[in-house]
């Protein structure tokens, strides 16, 4: 396949970056949309220019890190899947393609298509464990049996890989089906309900503080979760707000 | 040097408790005196900065992903094993001890292998206590699942993506200490070197990846979990950022690399497509538990499916081979990793692979999913004969179990494994071998330790699945906090360490010298260019089974590739910003290195162990004939290399091995 890419190019976080074109051939339906950019990267080097710079690492769909907005979509036009998994079989010869990262208050550009979410991680400071030791003194794994349903709904929460593509994909930059996640994850098990109180107030408070916007229930999100996570979990984080501030 | 393993006297079951009670403790008022450094937050870095940091240590951990969350140990999908015996099918920790090192081809260190096995069973309570979302059965309890090599069901599962349930439980772990002041994390850091004082180990050279400045961190003692190095080989099932340069700075300092060439080749990936690929892709061995793999019986089945005229599933049952069920009856399916590997490259060398690049068997689940549907419409009270609604109820019990690693297979290959077989080849995954340490998890340079899969000590030749996680979390939560005490409790009146030492400047100097080396040099050809002709070689020569001629031949050409790399390289961009080139080039530098030794060390083994299989070490008879052959007599040692300037000038010392609890028999799977 040939191809024409538009790709956002910014050489630091106070550069004011630009679309920039670049034409690619001999593209294989086989390649992955970041070994396509792999390619393009050989060519630029080998040309005497500067390659794109991306974040990525498992390239297998799991690590979270591959972060493209390709044609007004997180993670392209595939569903279900991050950008390390999507493969160029989705576009066709002589497409044009735009590359830009993912926009959001919360997530400053660091150079081309890296983005900073280190927000993320401070959402977890602020709540996203249970406190337990790691001792390992704990009390038999078996000795509290979890309602196989729970357990399955707890971990399907749990598989959220912090991409940033709910926030990304949002119109307000709202944070709240990652954070809905965690939260749901720790809510449906027994081990979570101590802390419970404290840990959605703390971890809403952080991600009010990092900047994210509000939730309007427009669902764009869940659209584009690569591991389906659900508005379900946005209710039942609220769920779990209202009760906690009634509380407290 | 001579090697002292440090192994605690007294019958093996006791070791370790003895170990405990007789070690010296930390004041916990004197361990907010003293600092450790972690690098690497995968579940080894991250379960002991956890684990250090809530003892009251000050921890600075760090990591070169922009997040603990994202280290490799995410993408482990199969599970954990640990010796609980829920299952009442007979498991103790004795006999994970003696699966743990039969498996390893008897190549590990028996004291470690026990007290990982001792301690598998905490593993999981402290897991399950952190909130980490195991599969449960329907009446609450958890559920298990078996793994290769074993004939007991002691495997933790969370779907395919048990790694990652793990490290986030150890990332959350993590998370409350940095919370609370006691862990400070560093992203985007990259490890450098190692700086020695007084021959201790004392602190490290990071560069921040972002902002390129190199900086100076002290601490009384560091440790290593920095991963293993399966991307010597390119392209491996290892995320693209796993490297060496932790653990070769460490060894260029003075710790001992040992096993360099043992490498765990992984049955069941994703075959290679093309050059363009960057990665293969795992399809988790638990897949073997329900999966049959076979190739046809007859060439002009072979040819008629890579021209596609003929469907696999159309084959009938009498012209397919499966190979591993008729040469391995007790296991069949479920042979250990290195078994089914070389059986894979067998049938494949002999003609029988079948995709376009003969480099592919398949795995299928046409006979699980009947087995299954007849099972559930039974359960229904449905029609048994009815095969439509049959495959229908059985694919979605195979869905319930392995629904996302289908969808991976979908994702990259473009069919559907439920209505065809997969097809799958081995490739690159695991290295046993890595840093040398004692009991104590230090290595040769006192107050420098290592863990995980950095180090060497407990898969011996050959890994068996799920321990991996199983050690990494048994080093990091419980194993390494106890030792690291016994160091550092001569270093509570040492007080902060100093970074305005001669030793911290001339480390930050040497980096600073390769840096600026790499983005002023204006070679020729890109740093991957080198990478993956170090790939080619590695597998060509060093890969999946190794004769003295390649060997030979792969040490000149590293060595060659390696000047010529320092010459022609070229790094585009400056060093005091984000630069992933130059991160890169630093990586292969130490790849080009490393690849020269593990070729070394595969030469100098002439036994076929574990993964390892020599050409030249095969038994000729017997009811083991054509299979790997093992040397007792020669080789039940750990190789362990000093460094000496050039890979070819390292200097090999031997730890024997002894085996005084499990006799050492050949492997049998038959
Ligand atoms: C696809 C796949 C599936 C697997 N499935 C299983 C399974 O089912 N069961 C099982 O038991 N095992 C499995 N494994 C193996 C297992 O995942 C790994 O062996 C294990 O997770 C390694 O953990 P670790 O903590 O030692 O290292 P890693 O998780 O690799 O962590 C390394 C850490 O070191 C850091 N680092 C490295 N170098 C530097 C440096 N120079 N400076 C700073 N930081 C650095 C990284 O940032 C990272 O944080 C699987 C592996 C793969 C690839
Ligand atoms: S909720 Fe989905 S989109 Fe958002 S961070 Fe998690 S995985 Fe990514
Ligand atoms: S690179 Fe890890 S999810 Fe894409």
């Amino acid at each position: 396949m040939n191809l024409t890419l538009k790709i956002w190019r910014q050489k630091n976080a106070n550069d004011k970056g630009k679309m920039v074109d670049y034409k690619i051939s001999d593209i294989s339906p086989d390649m992955s949309f970041l070994e396509m950019l792999d390619v393009l990267n050989e060519q630029l080097i080998n040309s005497g220019d500067e390659p794109v710079a991306f974040d990525h690492d498992c390239r297998e769909g799991i690590c979270g890190m591959c972060s493209l907005y390709i044609n007004g979509e997180a993670h392209g036009p595939d569903r279900g899947v991050t950008t390390c998994q999507l493969h160029m079989r989705m576009f066709n010869d002589g497409d044009t393609i735009f590359i830009e990262p993912f926009r959001a208050k919360a997530f400053p550009v660091i150079k081309d298509l890296v983005v900073d979410r280190s927000s993320f991680d401070r959402i977890q400071h602020a709540g996203g464990f249970i406190s337990v030791n790691t001792s390992g003194n704990t009390i038999d794994a078996n000795a509290i049996p979890v309602n196989k349903e729970n357990a399955d709904d707890a971990f399907s929460a749990a598989t959220c890989i912090g991409c940033g593509a709910c926030v990304a994909s949002c119109k307000n930059s709202s944070a709240m089906l990652f954070v809905g996640a965690k939260v749901s994850q720790f809510a449906l098990l027994p081990q979570g309900q101590v802390e419970a109180t404290d840990r959605v107030l703390n971890m809403v408070k952080q991600m009010d503080e990092e900047g994210f916007g509000n939730c309007t229930n427009t669902g764009a999100c869940e659209v584009e979760c690569p591991k389906g996570i659900s508005l379900e979990n946005i209710a039942r984080m609220n769920r779990e707000y209202l009760a906690a501030s009634l509380k407290g | 040097m001579a090697l002292d393993s440090k192994i605690p006297q007294g019958p093996i079951a006791d070791k370790w408790t003895n170990y405990k009670n007789h070690i010296d403790l930390v004041n916990p008022a004197n361990k907010r005196n003293i600092d450790v450094i972690v690098v690497g937050t995968g579940l080894a870095g991250g379960s002991a900065a956890a684990t250090l940091a809530e003892l009251g240590y000050n921890v600075k951990a760090f990591c070169f992903q922009d997040s603990p969350r994202r280290a490799h140990s995410i993408a482990a999908q199969g599970g954990i094993n640990a010796a609980k015996n829920y299952q009442g099918d007979g498991d103790s920790t004795y006999r994970l001890f003696y699966d743990t090192v039969k498996g390893g081809d008897y190549r590990s260190r028996e004291a470690n292998v026990y007290r990982l096995a001792e301690v598998s069973a905490n593993i999981i309570d402290q897991c399950v206590a952190q909130g980490v979302p195991f599969a449960r059965e329907y009446g609450g309890l958890l559920d298990n699942r078996s793994f290769g090599g074993v004939l007991v069901s002691r495997t933790f599962y969370a779907a395919g993506q048990t790694g990652q349930q793990l490290l986030l439980g150890a990332y959350s772990a993590m998370n409350r200490q940095i919370g609370r002041g006691k862990i400070k994390m560093y992203n985007r850091h990259e490890m450098l070197d190692v700086v020695k004082v007084d021959g201790k180990a004392r602190g490290i050279i990071t560069r921040n990846l972002i902002t390129g400045e190199i900086e100076r961190h002290s601490a009384h003692a560091v440790v290593l979990g920095t991963g293993g190095y399966g991307n010597v080989f390119f392209l491996s099932t290892n995320a693209m950022g796993s490297n060496v340069t932790a653990a070769w700075k460490a060894h260029k300092r003075g710790a001992y690399f040992a096993n360099p060439c043992y490498t765990q080749i992984h049955p069941t990936c994703i075959p290679v497509s093309g050059d363009h690929q960057s990665k293969l892709t795992l399809m988790s061995e638990s897949l073997r538990n329900d999966g049959r793999i076979w190739v046809p019986k007859h060439m002009k089945d072979v040819e008629a499916i890579k021209a596609g005229t003929l469907k696999p599933k159309d084959l009938a049952e009498e012209d397919r081979d499966y190979y591993l069920e008729r040469r391995y009856p007790a296991f069949g399916n479920l042979v250990p990793r290195d078994v089914a590997s070389r059986a894979a490259k067998e049938r494949c060398d002999a003609g029988y692979g079948v995709n376009a690049t003969g480099e592919a068997v398949f795995l299928d689940f046409a006979s699980a999913i009947e087995r299954y549907g007849k099972e559930q419409a039974t359960v229904r009270h449905l029609d048994v004969n009815d095969a439509a609604l049959v495959k229908k109820l059985g694919q979605e019990v195979v869905k319930n179990k392995y629904g996302n690693l289908f969808q991976m297979y979908e994702k990259i290959v473009d069919q559907d494994p439920y209505n065809t077989p997969m097809m799958i080849y081995p490739a690159v995954h695991y290295t046993m071998g890595g840093v040398w340490v004692d009991y104590n998890l230090m290595t040769t340079v006192p107050g420098l330790y290592c863990i995980g899969e950095a180090n060497f000590s407990d898969h011996g030749a050959n890994r068996l699945g799920a321990s991996a996680l199983m050690q990494g979390l048994a080093d990091g939560y419980f194993v390494l906090p106890y030792t690291i005490g016994d160091y550092l409790s001569n270093d509570i009146r040492t007080g902060p360490i100093s970074t305005d030492s001669k030793e911290f400047e001339e480390a930050e100097k040497e980096v600073r010298e390769k840096i600026e080396f790499f983005v002023t040099n204006k070679g020729q050809h890109s740093v991957d260019y080198f990478h993956k002709r170090l790939g080619k070689i590695m597998w060509n020569k060093v890969g999946m089974s190794r004769n003295v001629q390649g060997l030979t031949e792969a040490i000149s050409e590293i060595k060659a590739l390696r000047a010529q790399f320092w010459k022609e390289v070229s790094v585009p961009g400056s060093s005091d910003e984000l630069n992933e080139e130059l991160a890169k080039a630093g990586r292969v530098a130490d790849f080009l290195e490393l690849g020269e030794l593990f070729a070394k060390d595969a030469l100098h083994r002439e036994e076929s162990a574990g993964g390892h299989f020599r050409e030249d070490a095969v038994e000729l008879d017997g009811e083991q004939k054509g299979e790997a052959k093992r040397d007792d007599e020669n080789f039940a040692y750990v190789a362990a290399w000093e460094y000496k300037g050039e890979p070819s000038d390292a200097i090999l010392h031997k730890e024997q091995l002894e085996f005084n609890d499990i006799e050492l028999k050949q492997r049998s799977y038959k």
